[in-house]
Formats: C-alpha cells, sequence, structure tokens
C-alpha cells in the first residue's frame, strides 16, 4: 500500500432505481445501474471511464460526489467513509470532492449572476469573510483565464467553451482535492475543447488535483488519463493503464469501441474491410 | 465593467419589457385606465365627496347630475358617487390581498411539492386535488359560513379557493427545475435545500407567479363582489361594489342606476386588469417573447438582391448552390447568417459541410428548400439548382412538393422529429402517402420494405412499435428510412450521428454509406466532427463564420490543409493513438482570442 490514501476507493458499488412497492399493488420496473463496481483513483492520477450512454458512468459519478446514495457498497472519499461524510451534511463532501457538469449552461443558474454563483462554495464551504471572497473570485477567474468582469454578467451572455471555463472556476473554489469531470468538453467545439482539456491539465499540476474523467471519446481518454475502466451495462469489464489498454483490449465490447472510433487519416480505407 | 455600466444594461433591459407592455394598446389602454382608477380611489380621504356612509332619507333615490349628487343617491339618500370611490377602495384591496395570499401559499406549496417530490408531492397534491374537486363558489359559500359573514372573512376564503390554481402553476414549473443541472451544481457547492429552493429556483419561477397573478386579480374582484352580493361579504352599512350591486337589485325598474353604476364599474375594473394581465403575460413569458405564437411561413422569405445564374461547373450536378445569402431579422436590420457560399453535389457524391457551432452550416442545410423559420428568416441573394431549375424561382407549392421526394432531409435528434403517439409503421407510410397515390395497405407494405431496407430486424413487426420502444440508433434508421421514401435524389444530413454512441454511430455511418452506393444518392453531410467526414465524405467544404474557407477532397484537406483556420481545428482534434503527445502539440499552436 501506498503512504497516502487512494483518493477515491469504491468496493462493490451498487445502484438500483425502482423496485418500489407501488400503493395499488405491485413494483414498478427495477433498473440496475450500476452493478458491483469495485475501482480505486489513486491521488494525483486521471482514471477514465468510458462506456455508452446508459452504461452508468454518470450514476457512479454521482454517486461519488454524493448526489445519489448507492443501494449497497462501500465508497471511501480521501480514505473517509462516505456514509460518515454525508452524515455530515453536503459541506463535508463538497470541501473534499466537486464535479463538473457536461453542459455548461445549464450548470449555471440563468438568473444569477457569475459573482453570485461562485461566491456560493466559498462563503459555505470556506467559510471566508466578503473581503477575502473577492479577492478569491478574482485568483479563480484568473485560473481558469477568464477576464474579472465576468463575475457582474449573466450566464447567457458566454459561449459554451467561457461557461465550461466558469464552472471548472466554481469547482475550484472549494478547494477540493478530488474533481469528477462528467463529460467536460464533449458539448464543446473541437478547438474550445482543446483548451479546455489544456486548462484541466495545468489546473491538474498547479492545485495537485484527482481526476474522475468520464467520456465516450476514446481519442481525448487517451490524451489526458493514465488509466482507463471501460463499463458496460452497469458493469466494469476491463481495466488498466490507457495505452496498454488501448493497443490490446480483452473484452468484446471494448474491441467495439475502438473499432468504432472514426479515425482522420486510415478513416476510410480501414473501415471499408470491416465486414 | 463598472457598477454604473451594468445598472445602465439592467435598466435598459426592464424597458424592453415596459416598451413591449406598452406597445401592445389593449394593456396600455388597461394600464392607464387601472392607474388612474388606482390614484382617484386612495385619494378618496381628500376628494370633495360626501361621507358615503351619511343617510338623508329625504334625499333618498335622486336621479344622476342632480344637485349636489354627480351621480345620484340611493334607497337611503346616501351619495352613490362616494360610495363608488370607497367602494371600490375596498373592492380593489381586497382583490388585490386575497391574489397575494393565495399566490404566497399556493407558490410555497407548488415550490415545496415540485421540489421534494416523492411522497410529500404526492401527499401535497392530492390535497390541492381535493380543494379543487368542489365548485369553486360552493367552496368558498361553505368557509364563509363556517367563519361568519364579513369582508375579512371573504378575503380569505377567495384566498383559499384560488390556492390550488398557484400550487398546480408552480409546482409544474418546479419539477422542471429542480432536476436542472444548476441545482446539484448548488447543492455541491453546500447550499442546504431552503436555500435552494428560496435562491435557485424562486428567482427562476417568479415571472410565473407574477403572470399568474396578474391573470387572476380580476377573478378575485368579480368574486369577492360576488360573495358580498348574497351578502356574505361587506356588512352594511360599508360601501363595496358588490354590496352596492345588492342593494340596487330591489330597485332596478325604479331606479336602475343604483345598481348600473356599480355594475358598470366592475365590469371596467375587471376588464382593464384583465388586458393589463394578459399584456403582462405576453411581455414577460419567454415562450411568447420567442415567438412561439408566430406561425412562420410555408416557405423562407426570399428577397434576392441578385440572382447569380449557375456556373457552368454546377450544370449537371444533382444540387448546386450559387452565392447563396441568408439572413436573419433584426431591430438593427438584416444580420447575415451565411454570407454568400457556393459549391455542388454530383449524383452519387458525398459533400460534408464542416464547422463549428454558430458557422451557419444548419442555416445552410435549412435555406436550400426554403425551411428557415420565417420571420425572422430571409434569403437574400443567391440561388439553388437542383436538376437544373433553380428552387427560389419556383411557386410555394412548387417547393413544398420536392420536400421530401426529391430532396429528404434527416436531422440530429430522432426523438423529436418522430412522432410519440404514432408507430413507426404509420408514420412511415404517412412519408410515402404524402407524395404517392397509393393505398393504406400498399403503402404500409412500402412502409415494412423500407425498414428491411435500413436494416431494422424483423421489419413487420418493429412496424407496429412506437418511437420510446427503440433505441437510438434505430430510431435514427426510422429517420433514414422515411428520407427514403420517395426515392430522393439528395438527402441532406445534419449531423444524423451526433446524438449517438460512437459503436451505433458507426453503424448508421455504414448505412448511409450502403444506401448511397446503392441507389446513386447525392448526399450532404453537416457534421462538426472530423472523423466523420473521413469516414463517409468524397468532399469536404469547411465553413467558418457563414463562408467557406477551404474546399477539396477530403484526403487532401484532412492531410493537407491550406487555410489556417482548417490547419488549426484539425491540429484539435485529438486522435487515437497519439496519447499525451496531442496536449504537447496543442501547447505548440499560437493562441487565439475569443475561446
Amino acid at each position: 500500500m501506498m503512504d497516502e490514501p487512494n483518493a477515491i476507493a469504491v468496493t462493490g458499488l451498487t445502484k438500483t432505481f425502482g423496485g418500489k412497492r407501488r400503493l395499488f399493488g405491485g413494483t414498478s420496473h427495477v433498473v440496475h445501474a450500476v452493478k458491483n463496481v469495485t475501482l480505486a483513483l489513486r491521488q494525483g492520477e486521471t482514471l477514465a471511464i468510458v462506456g455508452e450512454s446508459g452504461s452508468g458512468k454518470s450514476t457512479l459519478a454521482r454517486m461519488v460526489v454524493g448526489l445519489e446514495t448507492p443501494t449497497s457498497g462501500q465508497m471511501k472519499i480521501a480514505g473517509k467513509d462516505a456514509g460518515t461524510l454525508a452524515k455530515e451534511g453536503p459541506r463535508a463532501f463538497g470541501q473534499m470532492i466537486q464535479y463538473v457538469f457536461q453542459d455548461p449552461t445549464s450548470s449555471l443558474n440563468p438568473r444569477k449572476t457569475i459573482g453570485a454563483t461562485l461566491e456560493a462554495p466559498l462563503r459555505l464551504l470556506k467559510g471566508f469573510d466578503p473581503a477575502r471572497r473577492k479577492t478569491r473570485m478574482k485568483e479563480l477567474l484568473d485560473a481558469v483565464q477568464m477576464p474579472a468582469d465576468t463575475l457582474e454578467r449573466y450566464p447567457h451572455e458566454f459561449s459554451g467553451g467561457q461557461a465550461q471555463r466558469i464552472a471548472i472556476a466554481r469547482a475550484l473554489a472549494a478547494a477540493p482535492r478530488i474533481m469528477v469531470l462528467d463529460e467536460p468538453v464533449s458539448a464543446l467545439d473541437v478547438s474550445v475543447q482543446a483548451q479546455v482539456l489544456l486548462l484541466l491539465e495545468d489546473l491538474k499540476a498547479e492545485f495537485d488535483l484527482s481526476y474522475l474523467f468520464i467520456s465516450h471519446d476514446l481519442a481525448v481518454v487517451e490524451s489526458v488519463c493514465d488509466r482507463v475502466a471501460v463499463m458496460y451495462f452497469g458493469e466494469v469489464v476491463e481495466e488498466g493503464p490507457v495505452e496498454a489498454l488501448f493497443k490490446s483490449p480483452h473484452h468484446d465490447y471494448t474491441k467495439r469501441l475502438i473499432s468504432s472510433a472514426p479515425l482522420l487519416e486510415t478513416g476510410r480505407a480501414s473501415k471499408q474491410n470491416m465486414p | 465593467m463598472s457598477a454604473t455600466t451594468k445598472l445602465a444594461r439592467q435598466k435598459s433591459r426592464r424597458k424592453t419589457a415596459w416598451q413591449l407592455l406598452m406597445n401592445n394598446r389593449l394593456a396600455a389602454a388597461g394600464f392607464y385606465i387601472i392607474a388612474a382608477l388606482v390614484v382617484l380611489v386612495l385619494a378618496a380621504p381628500i376628494l370633495p365627496i360626501d361621507n358615503p356612509d351619511t343617510i338623508d332619507l329625504v334625499g333618498r333615490l335622486q336621479p344622476a347630475l342632480s344637485d349636489g349628487h354627480l351621480l345620484g343617491t340611493d334607497h337611503l339618500g346616501r351619495d352613490i358617487l362616494a360610495r363608488l370611490i370607497w367602494g371600490s377602495r375596498v373592492s380593489l384591496a381586497v382583490g388585490l390581498s386575497a391574489s397575494i395570499i393565495a399566490a404566497f401559499f399556493g407558490s410555497l406549496i407548488g415550490l415545496v411539492a415540485g421540489y421534494a417530490g416523492g411522497r410529500i408531492d404526492n401527499i401535497m397534491m392530492r390535497g390541492i386535488d381535493m380543494l379543487m374537486a368542489f365548485p369553486y363558489i360552493l367552496l368558498a359559500l361553505a368557509i364563509v359560513a363556517v367563519l361568519g359573514p364579513g369582508l375579512m372573512n371573504a378575503l380569505y376564503a377567495i384566498a383559499v379557493v384560488n390556492i390550488p390554481f398557484f400550487a398546480r402553476n408552480i409546482r409544474g414549473i418546479t419539477v422542471g427545475l429542480a432536476h436542472r443541472e444548476f441545482v446539484d451544481a448548488a447543492r455541491l457547492s453546500g447550499k442546504s435545500h431552503t436555500s435552494i429552493v428560496l435562491t435557485e429556483i424562486l428567482p427562476n419561477v417568479l415571472p410565473i407567479i407574477v403572470i399568474t397573478m396578474s391573470t387572476t386579480v380580476g377573478w378575485m374582484i368579480l368574486e369577492t363582489a360576488g360573495l358580498s352580493f348574497l351578502g356574505l361579504g361587506a356588512q352594511p352599512p360599508q360601501a363595496d361594489l358588490g354590496s352596492m350591486l345588492g342593494e340596487g337589485r330591489s330597485l332596478l325598474f325604479t331606479a336602475p342606476s343604483v345598481s348600473i353604476i356599480p355594475g358598470v364599474m366592475v365590469f371596467i375594473i375587471v376588464m382593464s386588469i384583465n388586458l393589463l394581465g394578459d399584456g403582462v403575460r405576453d411581455a414577460l413569458d419567454p415562450r411568447l417573447r420567442a415567438g412561439a405564437l408566430n406561425r412562420p411561413l410555408p416557405v423562407t422569405r426570399i428577397d434576392r438582391s441578385d440572382r447569380s445564374e449557375t456556373s457552368a461547373s454546377g450544370k449537371g450536378a444533382a444540387l448546386s448552390v450559387e452565392n447563396l445569402q441568408t439572413g436573419f431579422e433584426s431591430t438593427q436590420g438584416i444580420v447575415p447568417a451565411v454570407k454568400g457560399i457556393s459549391f455542388a453535389v454530383q449524383k452519387g457524391e458525398c459533400l460534408g459541410l464542416i464547422g463549428e457551432s454558430g458557422s451557419g452550416k444548419s442555416v445552410t442545410a435549412l435555406s436550400l428548400l426554403g425551411l428557415v423559420a420565417s420571420p425572422p428568416g430571409v434569403i437574400t441573394g443567391g440561388s439553388v439548382a437542383i436538376d437544373g431549375r433553380d428552387i427560389f424561382s419556383m411557386h410555394e407549392t412548387e417547393i413544398a412538393s420536392y420536400r421530401g421526394s426529391k430532396v429528404a432531409y434527416v436531422f440530429q435528434d430522432p426523438l423529436t422529429t418522430l412522432h410519440p403517439l404514432f408507430t413507426i409503421g404509420e408514420q412511415v407510410a404517412e412519408a410515402v402517402r404524402t407524395h404517392q397515390p397509393v393505398s393504406r395497405n400498399e403503402a404500409h407494405a412500402k412502409a415494412v420494405a423500407l425498414l428491411d431496407t435500413v436494416r431494422i430486424p424483423d421489419p413487420a413487426k418493429r412496424a407496429a412499435a412506437y418511437p420510446h420502444e427503440l433505441s437510438g440508433g434505430q430510431r435514427q434508421r426510422v429517420g433514414i428510412a422515411m428520407a427514403l421514401a420517395n426515392d430522393p435524389d439528395i438527402i441532406i444530413a445534419d449531423e444524423p450521428t451526433t446524438a449517438l454512441d460512437v459503436t451505433v454511430q458507426a453503424e448508421i455511418l455504414r448505412l448511409l454509406q450502403a444506401l448511397r452506393q446503392e441507389r446513386g444518392l447525392a448526399l450532404l453531410f453537416i457534421t462538426h466532427d472530423f472523423g466523420v467526414v473521413a469516414e463517409i465524405c468524397d468532399r469536404v467544404a469547411v465553413m467558418r463564420h457563414g463562408e467557406i474557407v477551404e474546399t477539396g477532397n477530403t484526403a487532401d484537406i484532412l492531410g493537407n490543409p491550406q487555410h489556417p483556420y482548417t490547419q488549426r481545428l484539425i491540429a484539435c482534434v485529438p486522435r487515437l493513438g497519439q496519447g499525451k503527445a496531442f496536449l504537447e502539440a496543442l501547447r505548440q499552436l499560437p493562441k487565439v482570442e475569443g475561446v
């Protein structure tokens, strides 16, 4: 074992939706979103979770940050038991781990200024006084390379890439050690996506962060992640270092995923030979 | 940005809502009438009018315009003008306070039920349902009967009766907001549930509360008058429009003015408030402001300053676009979205139109058959030729006949383009019957055959399935089947695989490729993904800010891009196998602003 505990360690994590007794007989339809998942994110690394829509990636991520309660299984955040953290309230969770949503514009309240949105975690999670909050907000905007007048403006005044920078700044405000990035670049244009990926890489080094990076784009995963776990119908079917796993995938689904990824140069030639 | 400019911007925003309201003449009239009335009743104590309760039995039932009594006197000799002004004061105050009380409690119930969901929602809403199950005037009567007659009790009764109206409206909006990502984000920022409801959700439902209030105040005044008319509201000698009507009722034939005057007053108040309320709703409701009530024209408005003729290279092409210009009308004139682009697609060829969001690629696709919503869309120049014929010179009905028969569209999200209440078989058959005079059975048989063409397994059985029973990939196959229904020459596919998983995307691309080769289709493929372009397109045109910056064979453009914009875009696409070298390569790129 390493001297520092894993950033995230989940054991036998399961989440089931539905299955409750209805008022007038019968039970509702049961969905096994996440089935018996065991994973570890080491301190300082980036672990990717790939899989198609409905494979349970987002449910897993929402459980890890405390937005969903697991049906069963163990979850440890930076060595502390998540159940104990949850009892301490949302604050305890928020100080440890933060979440960046896929759609940047819908993760910002349309009727609040960016300043009001950024202030909440500083006030509630860090307990800063107003003067300190102000300087910290300026620092955060600097970190994500946004101008200072951003604070007085409303979300609809920003493009998708700018909104995602603001969302990242909000997540950083709590000064967490761990960030869960749920498809942080898939709603963005390629040139903007590239800028945000660079930003995430810089921030990771600057604030000594660990990333849980959820994505369906294998090329993006390969460029920013150390290890990758493949989810399929709620289960982790394969896990390993990025290069090794992409070079020699074992599970059928992983193979299919890699062969389906559109390629720039050799795209057509290779595809036409496929069955 | 300084605080003053921020203030100026807020002011300008408020001004636009106000201007919208005043542009609506009926609403403006309602506003001025009600404002004048409010000033009048507020000034009642200082106006030179008689005491409304002074009884003068000698001078009873004097007609209007008599000496000292402008509107005459009632059966006890009280001045009607004075009673009218004081009565309107009471009616307006009661109506407004009842509506504020109902809005407060109704919104509170709606917010809590909508945010909490589950059992709490169920219990609260069933309670509201029980309130709604009573005829409302009967319920108000029952409440007054229990509490005893009196103006305050009537106010409570009316407020209670109207709570469900607010609760249901607000709950509906809140349910939608409670699952939005910004609410989750607020939870992760450490906010408590109470604070989320009050500071995150409430600001978003406030316009709806105001709209609902403005449309119910008139009703509440009417209901107050109704209860007073029945003797359950204001008690004598207090003046109130409803009780004045009630007292005048028995004298309707001997002295009609005693009851007609308060009746007209009720009419004026309620009418002007309703007109104003409708105006407020139109000005504040974002859906109405976005033009949800505007019916778009059947074909985009065409107002061409130049009609570029099809060039020699375009002759013989399946689709040829010359100097196409499309813009959107705004208060500052026409804002161009497509600025004079030209391209041609040959039979059996696939042309990729690639660009980032806002580059005008979708507007281009919709312009080809005049499908840009108009207003505000307008085609300002250029020509589109299909088989050598200029589309924009044709009559509306002729353009419409091209849609789906000669040229078919496949859109991004098949879940929104398919009708949820019809089976996929019916929808494909409908596409067939729109352009072909075939019987219902023949159309169905053709639909099944089409579903087979797009490789849907067991098509005869699956034809009876509804869109929600299919996976995303299968729904997109149905979309393609509908596009193929009338053997089009050209298919325009607007980001057809963007909403799909990569494995499914690969299957759909293979299907499109095979169909194109089998049928010799011309395919215009719109996408933002260079990988997809590499898979399927023969040639590619790169769009930026409404212009085509570079056109050429796919391999040439991807392998050796000439324009700096294309070079940059391609450099920003990570490639499988490139690994961490990708980020290093990105750092070498020159910086650009505005990202």
